[in-house]
Order: structure tokens, then C-alpha cells, then sequence
């Protein structure tokens, strides 16, 4: 059993909040005795190490870690107390880069990314580079949460940004439990508003897809399957349209590692997604496509190396001496936490990475 | 190695072992066993409820660790866990009561 903690970690000072500390609790016990393989000796198996980029196809910026919530499970440790937030001139920095960037995709994160002040700037410019998919992951509840967001929905319209949501269930219970009280509600109130400027609708071009993690210790079903239950079940209650779902597993780190460990499940957890390694998986974890900024400018792997504080391998570290193809030649940052990525379907911020 | 206790939840991740003491029983067990659990007429979530409930009449530890997990992974809600539950327990109270039957054949049987 669990509460909706109120504060993030690194308010509460909690010893999680530590990045370091995250990375020695991945390494030793059940990984460090040889109980279970280290990541890096699984991959080895079947000749993937050292994990290596392929072509870079999407640029992910997380413009800051404030949030109006604090989901328990949240990998950012994100909240309304966190301060770290992408500055206009950083911003600027990535325009130049989108400007020129090989990536198809452009992806906004957070906490949530609206919350940063120059949000709506940075939209707009970053809009005109003509990048090809354009997503905003943005939490739902943030759009009913002030008055000054109530028009993100006709904003993202106007420049055809393609929302990605979280959405932990179809049914009230379990949504609040995971991430507080009310969250349902004001989450198919936002849905709907989406659907009614055409957002998810069947045929629409304005994208709505949905992001589900298991709200607790075990890993995600089959995303087709669950899809499936998510549609009926969002229609038949509420009438709301979306156009995919991507299940995502929640990855051993911050916050949902500190429950884990809370919570005497971490061993277990960690078993489960060493049972459920797929080699193939490997070949399209997210760091093989993607580069992750975070809110000060610095490059990684991925927003979960950002969040464990592991910069990427490679000369080139900082948005400010960007360069794509020095990157590109570079060797991707492992640890356990890595396993969430090939457990199963794999899981990715697009969802499943196999068939 | 000696545990102090007949059952240890660490053993349930040691299940696959079993093929190791007698590798062609085991393999066709756990051959058996995954094609069961494989989407069919019933979908994988009606057999997890299944499974759930009969973990429970067979009073299994491991099994209900293992399907209570399983239905959480496949989006089954906690009210639709305890239904299934209930049905067990009223088979098998229903299962005990019906053999009152036959008590009560014995007796109109014996007395005069
Ligand atoms: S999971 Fe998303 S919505 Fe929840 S606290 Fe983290 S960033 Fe915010
Ligand atoms: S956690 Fe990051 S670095 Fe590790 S496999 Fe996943 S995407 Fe790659």
C-alpha cells in the first residue's frame, strides 16, 4: 500500500534524491554479488555491447523538471517544488539545433512542460523549423489546472502539435491511486476537450495518444491488448476518442525506485524484468534513435540517463558545442535500470520497441 | 540452504529449476504450462482470473503471488480479483455442503 507522497524527493532531501546513490543501489546487492547479470554482461551475450546509436531520429527536450503533480511512480522526481526550468537562452540554443537537426521528431517533456514560462515562445519557433512530428507530452490535468492553461488545446492546435498524454487506467480507481486524488476526473475533462477540436478523432490529423504504466510493481501487458480494453473502455464511459496507446514499463529510478524499495518489492521488480529480457528489444531501446536535452543545456542517452545524472559519452556533452555527427559516435551509458527498456515488447517513450 | 520456513516467496523465481532434477518432465510440464496460459477461446485475462481463483482453492502461495500479480499486469481491477476469489470459495463451500447429501442419506439409511 502506498500514499500520494505531497513533495519530491529532492524537496523531502530523501536520499534518493541522489543520483550517485540511485547508481550504487543499481550496481550492488542482487548485481553486484553475481546473483543477477548486470545489463551489461546480458547484452554482451548476444554480441550488443557496447550499445551504439543508429541514426538519430528524435530530439527529446525536457524544458524542466516543476510539475503541477507528484506521481508517486514519476521518473522526473518532478513537482510543483522543483525549480530547475530551461531558460529563453538555453532555448535558443535548441532552436538553432532543430534548425539543423537530422531528427524527424521533436519531443517536449517535463514535468510538465507548460509550466515553464517561455513555453509558448518556444513553441512557436520551434514550430516553424518544419519538423516533421512535433509532440508535447503534456499531463492532462495541467490543462484544467489555472485559468491561463484552459486554451492549450486550441494552442497546440494552432501549431499542429501532437499530444502524448499519461493516462494509468480507464477506470477512476485506479488513476487517482497513482496519481492523486481527482486526477481522473480532470484528465477525461481535458480528453474531451481534445476530442471536441478534433484532437484523437478517428480520421483527425490532430494526434492524441496515450501513455499507461502500471501503477505498482509489476510490468506492463501486451500494448495491442490493452489498447483495445482502453478504447471500449474510454467510449463506452465517456466517449472519448484517442488515436494509440503506448504502454510504457517504469524503470527502476527516482521516485519509483524509492517506492520499490519502500515497499519490499525492488527485488522482485528486478527479477521480473531480467526474466523478461528480449535481446531483441535491445536493437530499438530509445537511445538508439533519440538525444535527450535537459532544462540547463546538457546532452544524454535518454531522459532516464538524464535523470540518473550519466552525460552522454562524447566529446561533445553540452547543447552549446552541439554537434550531430561527433555524437552520434558515441557509446551509450548502461546500467540495470537499462533492463526496463528490453523487458517483454520492450518499452520506450513511443511505447513497445518489437512487433 | 536450510530454510526455517516451509515456504519462502524467493522460491516461487526458482520454480523453473524443477527441470533440472528431471530435464524431459520438466520441460514438458513447463510446455504444457506456458501453450495453457496462450490467448485462445478464453483470453490471457480470463484464464489469469481463473487461475487466480483456483490458486486460492488450492490454497497456493506461490500461485497467488504469482496471478495476483499476473491479473494486476493485465489491467484486471481488485473488484473483479475478489469476484473471482468468491466464486472459489463458493464452489468449494457449496462443494462441501452438497456432500451433506450424503450425510443425510447414511442417517435416513441406519436409523429405523
Ligand atoms: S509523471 Fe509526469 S505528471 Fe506525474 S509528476 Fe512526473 S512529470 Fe509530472
Ligand atoms: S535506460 Fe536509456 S540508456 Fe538504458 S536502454 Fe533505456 S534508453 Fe537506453
Amino acid at each position: 500500500m502506498s500514499k500520494i507522497k505531497q513533495q519530491s524527493l529532492h524537496k523531502r532531501e530523501a536520499e534518493l534524491a541522489n543520483a550517485n546513490r540511485q547508481l550504487e543501489i543499481l550496481s550492488n546487492g542482487i548485481f553486484g554479488d553475481g546473483e543477477l547479470p548486470t545489463f551489461a554482461k546480458k547484452i554482451k551475450e548476444t554480441n550488443q555491447f557496447p550499445l551504439r546509436p543508429k541514426k538519430l531520429e528524435i530530439l527529446q527536450i525536457n524544458v524542466g523538471y516543476m510539475c503541477n503533480q507528484v506521481c508517486e511512480h514519476c521518473h522526473v522526481d518532478a513537482g510543483p517544488d522543483r525549480k530547475e526550468i530551461m531558460t529563453w537562452e538555453t532555448m535558443e540554443q535548441c532552436l538553432d539545433v532543430i534548425k539543423n537537426t537530422g531528427a524527424h521528431t521533436l519531443d517536449l517533456t517535463g514535468g510538465a512542460p507548460e509550466m515553464n514560462p517561455n513555453f509558448r515562445r518556444f513553441v512557436e519557433e520551434a514550430s516553424k523549423a518544419g519538423i516533421k512530428d512535433f509532440i508535447v507530452r503534456s499531463n492532462l490535468t495541467i490543462i484544467r489546472a489555472n485559468k491561463k492553461y484552459y486554451d492549450l488545446p486550441e494552442f497546440f492546435k494552432k501549431h499542429n502539435v501532437h499530444v502524448v498524454s499519461s493516462m494509468p487506467h480507464w477506470t477512476r480507481g485506479k488513476t487517482d491511486k497513482q496519481r492523486g486524488e481527482g486526477v481522473f476526473d480532470l484528465s477525461i475533462k481535458a480528453l474531451q476537450e481534445l476530442n471536441a477540436i478534433g484532437y484523437g478523432m478517428p480520421d483527425s490529423d490532430l494526434r492524441l495518444d496515450l501513455v499507461y504504466n502500471p501503477n505498482g510493481a509489476y510490468l506492463p501487458p501486451e500494448q495491442a491488448g490493452l489498447e483495445k480494453d482502453f478504447k471500449h473502455g474510454l467510449l463506452e464511459d465517456f466517449g472519448i476518442h484517442f488515436h494509440n496507446l503506448f504502454a510504457i514499463t517504469n524503470l527502476p529510478i527516482a521516485r519509483f525506485l524509492d517506492y520499490l524499495i519502500a515497499s519490499e518489492n525492488y527485488e522482485d521488480y528486478m527479477y521480473q524484468l531480467v526474466d523478461a529480457y528480449n535481446p531483441t528489444a535491445v536493437k530499438n531501446v530509445m537511445c538508439t534513435n533519440t538525444i535527450s536535452i535537459s532544462w540547463d543545456g546538457w546532452l544524454y542517452d535518454c531522459d532516464f540517463n538524464q535523470m540518473l545524472g550519466l552525460k552522454v559519452a562524447s566529446k561533445v556533452k553540452h547543447i552549446s558545442d552541439y554537434n550531430e555527427t561527433v555524437l552520434n559516435d558515441r557509446n551509450i551509458m548502461i546500467s540495470q535500470h537499462c533492463y526496463g527498456c528490453t523487458a517483454g515488447a520492450g518499452s520506450s517513450c513511443q511505447g513497445a520497441v518489437t512487433e | 540452504m536450510a530454510a526455517n520456513n516451509y515456504y519462502d516467496p524467493a522460491d516461487l523465481r526458482k520454480f523453473g529449476q524443477i527441470t533440472e532434477w528431471s530435464e524431459e518432465l520438466g520441460t514438458k510440464f513447463f510446455d504444457y504450462y506456458g501453450k495453457v496460459f496462450e490467448e485462445g477461446a478464453l483470453t490471457a485475462r480470463e484464464k489469469s482470473l481463473i487461475a487466480l481463483a483456483v490458486a486460492h482453492t488450492e490454497q497456493c502461495p506461490y500461485c497467488i503471488d504469482a496471478y495476483t500479480k499476473d491479473s494486476l499486469q493485465r489491467g484486471v481491477t481488485k473488484e473483479q480479483m475478489m469476484e473471482a476469489i468468491h466464486v472459489g470459495a463458493a464452489i468449494r463451500s457449496g462443494a462441501t455442503l452438497v456432500h451433506g447429501t450424503m450425510m443425510m442419506n447414511k442417517v435416513n439409511k441406519l436409523e429405523m
